[in-house]
C-alpha cells in the first residue's frame, strides 16, 4: 500500500522527530565511513525510539476528552481514524466500563447502525453461538462515503467524531466519496453458517494442516534467512516492505502454488480487498477495486482451471479444484474461499510481524528479556498477537431477538465482536495495556476468534512469527524502529503502512 | 488423583496425577503436557486440547457435547475417537485413562 496518506503525518507529527534533522546530518556529513555513520544513527535512532514508546497514543489531549464526555450514542467505536491516532482504546476503555453491550444509530456512524460488544465475555458468547449470530452478512463493517469533496476523514467519519479529530491537522487531499461497491462482502467460508460452512472448511483445510506446516517449516525458514541476509545495514529501509510483506507474500504463493515471481501481485490484490477506497489507500477509487477484484477473479479461476488438469496437491486450489463436492459450489463461492483463505494470511500476518517489531522496540526492557533468552519466542509472538489484534473485529448479524448484558438485539440487528476491546479486558488480561512477553497466559487472547470461524490458519500465522524471530535474533544484536509507524486507515484492518528501521550491524559470528 | 497417560508429539509418554473435578484440559496444562494449549479457557471453542482417547475408553467417557461437536467438525487430523480435553471432566473412574495428543 502506499504510504502518503497525509493524514497519517498530521496525526503523529506531534510524536515523531522532525525528520529534516536527520536528512541534514545526512547530506552534509557524506564523508562518514560506513560504521561511524552506522554507529551515529543508532544512537540517533535509540533518542527516537524513546520518543517512540511515550507517545502510547497519538490523539490530541481536546480528542480524548471528547471520547470521555460526549453522549454515548454518539460514540462511533467503527470510525476508521481514531484506529490510526489510537483514540479508540479510550472509547472501548470507556465502553467496557459504562456501556459493554453498546448500539451506535444510524445517525452517528457513516457503518450504519450497528452494536457493538466490548468484553470477552460477551465476544466469546457471540463468537460461539452461529445459530443466533450469523456470519452471513459480511464479516466487516465498512463504511459508506459521505457526500460531495472531502478529506479520508471527512469522508468516513460521523460528523461530530470530524470536528473533534479536525484538530489533528487539516489534509488536502479529497476522498473518493462514490458510493464503493462494498469491499469484503464475498461469498466464502468465512461469511457462511454451518453445516455448508463445515463442508467448505474441511475441503481447504489439508493446506494448512499441521502436517503439511511440519513440511512447509524448512521452505519459511530459508526464505527468512535470504530475506534477512539481504537487508541494508546502517541504513534505514521499510520493514513492512523488505520482510513482513516479503515473507508473508512467498508463503501465500506457496499456499497457492502461484508462481513466486509473481507474489506480491497476491498481496496487492488482497489489500485491494480489504482497504476503504480514498487518496493513498491501497486502491483510491471504487473503480480501481472492481478492476483489482476483476484481474483477482480471472486469475484465479485460471489457477483452478489448471489445477483440474493436474495431479492432487495440498494448496488451496488443488484441494477446491479436486473436491467431488465442489462441483456444486458457484464460481463466486470458489473465488469467494480463495480470497478469503489469501487474505487471511496477508495482512494479518503482515502486521504481526511489524507490530512484534514496533512493540519491542517501544517496551526495550521486553526486548532484551527476548535477547538474553528470559522469555521465549513463542511467548512473545502470542503476546504480540493480542496486543496487535490485527483484525480488529468480525461482524454478526442476529437471526433473532436475543438478551446481552442487559440489552435487547433485535433480529436482523448488525454486530460486532470487536476482539481489539476484548484483549484490553482486565477481567481476563492483567496490564492489558502493557506489552509483556512473558506474561503468565500468553495465548489467553481473543485475535483468532473462537468457535468454528476460529482461524484455520493461526498455526501458520504463529510459525512464521517464530521462524523470522529465531532468525533475527541470531543475526542482528540490534534493531531499531527510527519513527512512528504510518498507520493503516481502517477500521477492520490493524496495520502499519510502513515503518522506518535501522539496523546498525549484524552479530560478530554472522559478519565472519 | 487420578492417574492419566498422555502419548505427545515425539511419541513419549507423560502420566500426570490429575485433581479430580476439573477438566482434562486444565490438568494437562497444569501438568505441560505439550500440545495441549487450551487456548479458550475451556469452552470448546478452539480446539487446541484435542486427543484421541483410547478405544477401550471411548465408551466411558460417553457423548461429545454439542459444542464439541461442532468444534471438531471444523479441526484438522480428526478421528471416530476425537476429543476435546476440556470437555472432559476427571473422575476417579478415569484412572488409568490413555490418550494421545493430536498433532497441532
Amino acid at each position: 500500500m502506499p504510504a502518503s496518506d497525509p493524514t497519517a503525518t498530521a496525526l503523529t507529527s506531534a510524536d515523531t522527530l522532525p525528520s529534516e534533522t536527520t536528512e541534514t546530518t545526512e547530506t552534509t556529513e557524506t564523508t562518514e565511513t560506513t560504521e561511524t555513520r552506522a554507529a551515529r544513527r543508532a544512537a540517533e535512532a535509540l533518542a527516537q525510539v524513546e520518543v517512540a514508546r511515550g507517545s502510547r497514543t497519538a490523539a490530541s489531549a481536546e480528542r480524548l476528552e471528547d471520547i470521555r464526555t460526549r453522549p454515548l450514542e454518539q460514540l462511533d467505536p467503527g470510525s476508521p481514524s481514531a484506529f490510526r491516532d489510537e483514540s479508540v482504546f479510550a472509547k472501548f476503555e470507556r465502553l467496557r466500563r459504562e456501556d459493554p453491550v453498546h448500539f451506535t444509530p444510524a445517525e452517528h456512524t457513516r457503518m450504519g447502525a450497528y452494536w457493538s460488544l466490548t468484553t470477552w465475555e460477551h465476544i466469546m458468547a457471540a463468537d460461539t453461538d452461529p445459530e443466533t449470530f450469523s456470519a452471513d452478512a459480511g464479516i466487516a463493517m465498512r463504511p459508506e462515503p459521505g457526500e460531495g469533496d472531502a478529506s479520508l476523514a471527512d469522508a468516513y467519519e460521523d460528523p461530530a467524531e470530524r470536528a473533534a479529530s479536525s484538530q489533528d491537522g487539516p489534509t488536502s487531499q479529497t476522498a473518493q466519496t462514490n458510493h464503493d461497491a462494498q469491499p469484503f462482502q464475498i461469498q466464502s467460508l468465512l461469511s457462511m453458517d454451518p453445516p455448508e460452512h463445515d463442508l467448505h472448511r474441511q475441503i481447504v483445510a489439508p493446506g494448512v494442516a499441521p502436517t503439511r506446516l511440519t513440511d512447509l517449516e524448512p521452505l519459511i525458514r530459508e526464505r527468512a534467512q535470504k530475506i534477512l541476509d539481504g537487508l541494508p545495514i546502517g541504513e534505514e529501509f521499510d520493514w513492512v516492505d523488505l520482510v513482513s510483506k516479503e515473507l508473508t507474500a512467498m508463503t501465500l504463493a506457496t499456499l497457492l502454488n502461484f508462481p513466486q515471481e509473481h507474489r506480491r501481485r497476491l498481496t496487492d490484490w488482497s489489500d485491494a480487498v480489504t482497504a476503504i477506497a480514498g487518496p493513498g489507500q491501497a486502491i483510491e477509487t471504487p473503480e480501481e477495486r472492481v478492476a483489482a477484484m476483476g484481474e483477482f477473479f480471472a486469475t484465479l479461476m485460471g489457477v483452478l482451471e489448471s489445477r483440474r488438469a493436474e495431479e492432487p496437491g495440498l494448496d488451496f486450489a488443488s484441494l477446491l479444484a479436486h473436491s467431488p463436492h465442489t462441483g456444486e459450489f458457484t464460481k463466486a463461492q470458489l473465488f469467494g474461499d480463495l480470497v478469503v483463505l489469501l487474505v487471511g494470511g496477508n495482512d494479518t500476518t503482515r502486521n504481526t510481524i511489524t507490530g512484534s517489531l514496533y512493540a519491542l522496540s517501544r517496551w526495550p526492557e521486553q526486548f532484551a528479556k527476548l535477547r538474553s533468552g528470559e522469555a521465549k519466542i513463542p511467548s512473545m509472538v502470542s503476546e504480540t498477537i493480542r496486543w496487535q489484534t490485527p483484525l480488529t473485529h468480525m461482524m454478526r448479524v442476529a437471526t433473532k431477538d436475543t438478551e446481552l448484558g442487559g440489552k435487547t438485539i433485535r433480529k436482523g440487528d448488525r454486530v460486532a465482536l470487536w476482539y481489539i476491546s476484548g484483549n484490553r479486558d482486565t477481567a481476563v488480561i492483567e496490564d492489558p495495556d502493557e506489552f509483556i512477553i512473558d506474561r503468565k497466559n500468553p495465548r489467553r487472547h481473543i485475535s483468532f476468534g473462537f468457535g468454528i470461524h476460529r482461524c484455520l490458519g493461526n498455526r501458520l500465522a504463529e510459525l512464521q512469527l517464530r521462524i523470522i524471530w529465531e532468525e533475527i535474533l541470531v543475526r542482528f544484536p540490534e534493531i531499531h524502529v527510527v519513527e512512528e509507524p504510518v498507520r493503516t486507515f481502517d477500521n477492520f484492518v490493524r496495520g502499519y503502512e510502513s515503518m522506518r528501521v535501522l539496523i546498525p550491524r549484524r552479530n560478530a559470528a554472522e559478519a565472519r | 488423583m487420578t492417574t492419566i497417560t498422555f502419548q505427545i508429539h515425539d511419541g513419549s509418554e507423560q502420566p500426570i496425577e490429575a485433581e479430580t473435578g476439573i477438566p482434562l484440559m486444565e490438568a494437562a496444562v497444569e501438568n505441560d503436557v505439550p500440545g495441549i494449549d487450551g487456548d479458550c479457557g475451556g469452552m470448546a471453542a478452539c480446539a487446541t486440547c484435542h486427543v484421541y482417547v483410547d478405544e477401550a475408553w471411548c465408551q466411558k467417557l460417553g457423548e461429545r457435547t454439542p459444542a464439541e461437536r461442532a468444534m471438531l467438525e471444523n479441526s484438522f487430523d480428526v478421528q471416530e475417537n476425537s476429543r476435546l480435553a476440556c470437555q472432559i471432566p476427571v473422575t476417579e473412574e478415569l484412572d488409568g485413562l490413555r490418550v494421545e495428543v493430536a498433532p497441532s
